[in-house]
């Protein structure tokens, strides 16, 4: 094609403008802001050196609670929306009935937003256990969203319910290219429903794997909707993620330049994490 | 042979008990919404004991329903055609161009998408509100900011694989840029672009922090916000509660059931590319 150099950088000019007002300048302005006493937009900026981030780590338990959270939290979101999603994707490619019905069904949830979905299981959790609790009961039912423990359990029903039908997608697409040839060869060397599942399914079923955790990871580190409308981080701030210790930092607190550190090293954790992974898992990918 | 008969009876089985706990919640807050509150105290399980629509009349002036269903499709509806027309002009010259320019370019925003929303929201928010655009065109400036990144990745895999054959006849016809690229090309694109436009769509529509942040009248609310707000006023009020849940599920639902085809096929080409 005739090179034409205005013509490249006009038809990139819309993107790039776009995203450089909104993503580019604010994050190294960001950077910088991260080491001033920032407290809210118009207000002054001072250089503060490490000040902000030594307060995070030393002086603000409520950011290494929410952290705490915010880790377990991932680490079994992770492994039971990436289960489930795996099991049920190995339901609906079964020759059952109503195999694309269900498929439906179970995506589902993935399309109402976050806010929309926490307030509908707060009143779930904290209406209809209650009543089920009573009727049946079972005390276990009731109270739920008044303590930590039911907090981070009701958060892990409404994330998994709302995921796995996400990553269930990805990994019908990924057995949809296992051949045929190659499990009725299995078939025929007499190897069983499991054996087929341990030899052949799970291995080349690691590039799915490795999309599957990239996404599970980056969302269940970066739940904010859903933590605000199902407990909005109570009670007591035990509920509180990180993105939503972030957010009152700034917009409760006004402490601007310390929400921006805690932003940054956010930003550490969460590209790390996801970095770890995808190394990890590009390893373990066969041929086929 | 009969062994592995049951044996699929019995998936099925457990697939419908799935499916069915799947829907329970939804299914649940529907069935609450037409119920005196009165009644959801008394037997929350129990079926409503005739149609009773006053939740949905309140719901719906409450919740300012057409206007902010108005602003949601708007603002979703900009976005995303904004957002499909600049990337994939700047994915097709990225191709086209092999520099290293266009090789760093595409690089960077492949890497934006795992920059946190949370890093640059305060920068962003004083930006934006120095320069006056805190309100529904500046939040589509924005979502254009945010949405181009992963829509460059997908539409650059794409126009990898467009033989140039075309576009060189084009250009010994003396075809400029701009034609080439409205008349020729685009016109390949329409499958990615479903699949750019879906996963956009989904994401427009259902945010809240975005809009939360640079939305300052209740007039210019979306659906989301709207539900947001509505919860501020209405905590313990579930009949009102459940009834505008239902509300603001119904374009989505109705959405997904029209286009579920392309919805599934956009969300697993988008996750997998």
């Amino acid at each position: 094609m005739k090179r034409s150099r205005i013509g490249y950088w006009l038809f990139l000019a819309p993107v790039l403008i776009a995203f450089s007002m909104v993503q580019i300048f604010p994050a190294i302005k960001g950077i910088y802001y991260s080491f001033t006493d920032w407290i809210g937009v118009g207000a002054d900026k001072n250089f503060v050196g490490l000040e902000n981030y030594k307060y995070i780590l030393t002086k603000d338990p409520q950011f290494i609670h929410a952290f705490g959270f915010t880790f377990l939290f991932a680490m079994c979101a992770v492994i039971l929306v990436n289960l489930v999603g795996f099991f049920l994707s190995l339901l609906v490619t079964q020759k059952i009935k109503c195999a694309n019905l269900f498929r439906g069904i179970f995506f589902m949830p993935n399309l109402i937003g976050g806010i929309l979905l926490g307030f509908t299981w707060q009143f779930i959790f904290v209406q209809v256990f209650d009543a089920l609790g009573k009727a049946l009961n079972m005390p276990g039912l009731q109270g739920w969203l008044s303590n930590k423990q039911t907090g981070f359990f009701g958060l892990l029903i409404v994330v998994v319910w709302q995921l796995s039908g996400y990553m269930m997608l990805i990994y019908i697409a990924q057995i949809q290219n296992i051949p045929d040839s190659v499990l009725e060869a299995a078939a025929i060397d007499g190897a069983s429903g499991f054996s087929k599942l341990k030899s052949i399914i799970l291995p080349l079923m690691v590039p799915a794997f490795t999309i599957g955790l990239f996404l599970s990871i980056s969302t269940s580190f970066k739940l904010f909707d859903q933590n605000v409308a199902l407990t909005n981080g109570g009670p007591n701030n035990s509920t509180q993620m990180l993105a939503l210790n972030i957010y009152n930092t700034a917009f409760a607190e006004n402490d601007f330049g310390i929400a921006q550190a805690k932003a940054m090293l956010f930003l550490i954790v969460v590209a790390g994490i996801s970095l770890i992974q995808l190394w990890f898992t590009k390893r373990k990918e066969v041929e086929m | 042979m009969v062994q592995k008969k049951a044996g699929l009876a019995g998936l099925t089985v457990l697939g419908a008990v799935l499916a069915i706990i799947f829907v329970s919640p939804i299914f649940i807050l529907l069935n609450n919404s037409f119920k005196p509150l009165r009644d959801i105290y008394i037997d929350i399980l129990a079926l409503p004991s005739g149609l009773y629509l006053e939740n949905y009349t309140k719901a719906f002036k409450a919740l300012d329903f057409v206007k902010s269903f108005m602003n949601s499709l708007g603002i979703t509806i900009a976005a995303t055609l904004a957002i499909i027309i600049t990337s994939s002009m700047a994915a097709w010259v990225l191709v086209r161009y092999k520099t290293k320019t266009s090789s760093i370019l595409f690089s960077i925003f492949a890497c934006a998408q795992l920059i946190p929303f949370q890093c640059v929201m305060l920068p962003l928010v004083e930006n934006m509100s120095n320069m006056g655009f805190m309100n529904r065109a500046g939040l589509v400036f924005m979502y254009v900011g945010f949405g181009c990144s992963m829509s460059i990745v997908l539409f650059h895999g794409f126009i990898k694989n467009i033989p140039l054959e075309l576009e060189e006849a084009a250009r010994i016809d003396g075809c400029t840029m701009v034609h080439t690229f409205f008349l020729i090309v685009l016109p390949l694109l329409k499958t990615i672009m479903v699949t750019v436009a879906i996963i956009n769509v989904m994401w427009i529509w259902n945010d809240f922090l975005l809009p939360q942040l640079i939305i300052n009248k209740p007039g210019w609310q979306t659906i989301p916000l709207k539900t947001y707000m509505f919860f501020g006023q209405f905590t313990k009020k579930w009949d009102l509660a459940t009834a505008g849940l239902v509300l603001g599920m119904i374009p989505i639902i109705v959405f997904y059931l029209t286009c579920q085809k392309y919805i599934v096929k956009g969300v697993t080409d988008g996750a997998v590319k």
